[in-house]
């Protein structure tokens, strides 16, 4: 049975997705479907995701969208580590209980701000709008600070003191603002720590998945300089 | 100590647990609290919950939040029939996958709505923002569209043909936009049935959560028709 992964590379939760299968060694096939192509738009896509969102997966005959979903299932079904996703019903409810609150928190907050400053000026050949930004920022500050001071403040990874899919979730929305430019570790060392043990644990392909980003980066704070 | 739930009636997550915990007979105790008086805001329930919202739950000092993750783990906790949260692990991940999407498209959608058409003006004494109202109505019609034309396509629950957790969630969040005085399911013949078999199975327990919901969408409608005449 063939697992495909229905992928952009500049989506988060894809990344979260194509991580959690290298690093598990799941075998897997990788379908881009880039997004800003329209290739979410297809017949052939909206068959696999009716939302046509990704990430999404086939296994077999089985389509599933849903990053959460999807990382719960391969979890499951690869019979992965036990601490991706503990069978313990009290430590999986604490893993559960980040994803739901990542949907309106880290994920919303983030990809907010990104689309503030990167996707709608790209798309509408504009500057940033700077209101709309200090609007948005005080929502990603109290996102940031609950992270270190409620899930991080005992503990190594967002669930405990081994890494979860809570962790694999949350760390590439964070890196979505690096690569914007924006220096969201600067002043929090608890998620600094935190993001580089993550990254230690993901490597090679931390690094790989996310070469768009860190060379988005580099050309954004040249961009920059250049004005100055 | 047991099993302690902490919620607010006209919370829709915390009216989700509730029926769940009362339709299973699991054994719990009610803590209600009262937001307007900042009863989410006190030291004590901040170590139960950080982020001071509800519904939360302390099992004898085991302290979880988010109703997704609290309705999970009770039903892994306890016996309850398979069909909540199916073993099977393809069935499982159907109802991951609404739930999921859940968190960004119903619930944000029907919560804006009576926010900001009956909790901030109730609050603050000012007509309702009639932009933010079309934008939420809108996102509601969306998802509506998607609970027909996806996950209620082919099936009697949103999750296949026996109610899931998915399915106590999804309706709260619904039953909160009538609480509003409109009819957003007008237009949705298969949402509208879904609701009338999510009720049948769930009462009574379903009515007597709904009650001061319901009595808010009574007073609504009165005033309304009261202006017209």
């Amino acid at each position: 049975m063939v697992l495909t992964v229905y992928f952009d590379m500049l989506s988060q939760p894809s990344r979260s997705v194509l991580l959690f299968c290298e690093v598990n060694k799941i075998p897997y096939e990788k379908k881009v479907t880039h997004v800003g192509g329209g290739d979410n738009r297809t017949e052939e896509f909206q068959a696999i995701n009716p939302v046509m969102r990704v990430p999404a997966i086939k296994d077999g005959d089985f389509v599933l969208s849903e990053s959460a979903a999807i990382l719960k299932y391969l979890a499951a079904k690869h019979n992965t580590p036990d601490h991706w996703y503990p069978k313990d019903i009290q430590k999986r409810a604490k893993v559960d209980q980040y994803v739901a609150w990542h949907h309106m928190n880290t994920r919303e907050n983030s990809i907010r701000v990104f689309w503030t400053e990167v996707i709608i000026p790209m798309m509408r050949g504009r500057e940033v709008d700077q209101a709309r930004l200090e609007r948005q920022l005080p929502a990603l500050e109290e996102t940031i600070d609950r992270l270190e001071q409620v899930y991080l403040k005992d503990q190594q990874f967002l669930c405990g003191d081994d890494i979860t899919i809570a962790d694999i979730l949350a760390v590439p929305e964070l890196m979505q603002l690096y690569g914007a430019g924006r220096n969201v570790t600067e002043n929090h060392p608890k998620l600094t720590a935190w993001i580089e043990r993550v990254k230690n644990k993901l490597q090679p392909w931390f690094d790989e998945f996310h070469t768009p980003l860190y060379k988005m980066r580099q050309k954004r704070l040249k961009g920059e300089k250049a004005k100055l | 100590m047991g099993l302690e739930v902490y919620f607010t009636i006209l919370s829709q997550p915390s009216r989700a647990v509730l029926m769940f915990l009362e339709s299973n007979a699991i054994p719990y105790t009610r803590k209600a609290l009262d937001l307007r008086k900042g009863e989410n805001r006190t030291e004590d329930y901040s170590r139960i919950n950080p982020m001071m919202k509800v519904p939360a739950i302390s099992d004898d000092g085991f302290n979880l939040t988010e109703s997704v993750a609290i309705l999970k783990y009770l039903a892994n906790k306890y016996t309850v029939a398979d069909h909540w949260y199916p073993k099977d692990i393809r069935k499982r991940a159907k109802v991951d996958e609404y739930l999921a999407w859940h968190h960004t498209n119903t619930r944000p959608a029907c919560a804006s709505l009576f926010f900001n058409e009956v909790l901030l003006p109730a609050r603050t004494k000012q007509p309702a923002d009639t932009v933010v109202v079309q934008s939420a109505l809108t996102q509601i019609k969306n998802a509506l569209d998607k609970l027909e034309t996806m996950f209620l396509k082919d099936s009697r629950f949103l999750c296949g043909d026996e109610i899931s957790i998915a399915d106590l969630l999804a309706i709260c969040e619904v039953m909160q936009t009538l609480g509003t005085g409109r009819n957003v399911t007008d237009n949705h013949s298969k949402v509208k049935s879904w609701m009338e078999r999510v009720q049948n199975q769930m009462n009574p327990f379903f009515d007597e959560v709904h009650v001061p919901i319901n009595k808010i969408r009574q007073k609504r409608l009165q005033a309304a028709n009261t202006s017209k005449l």
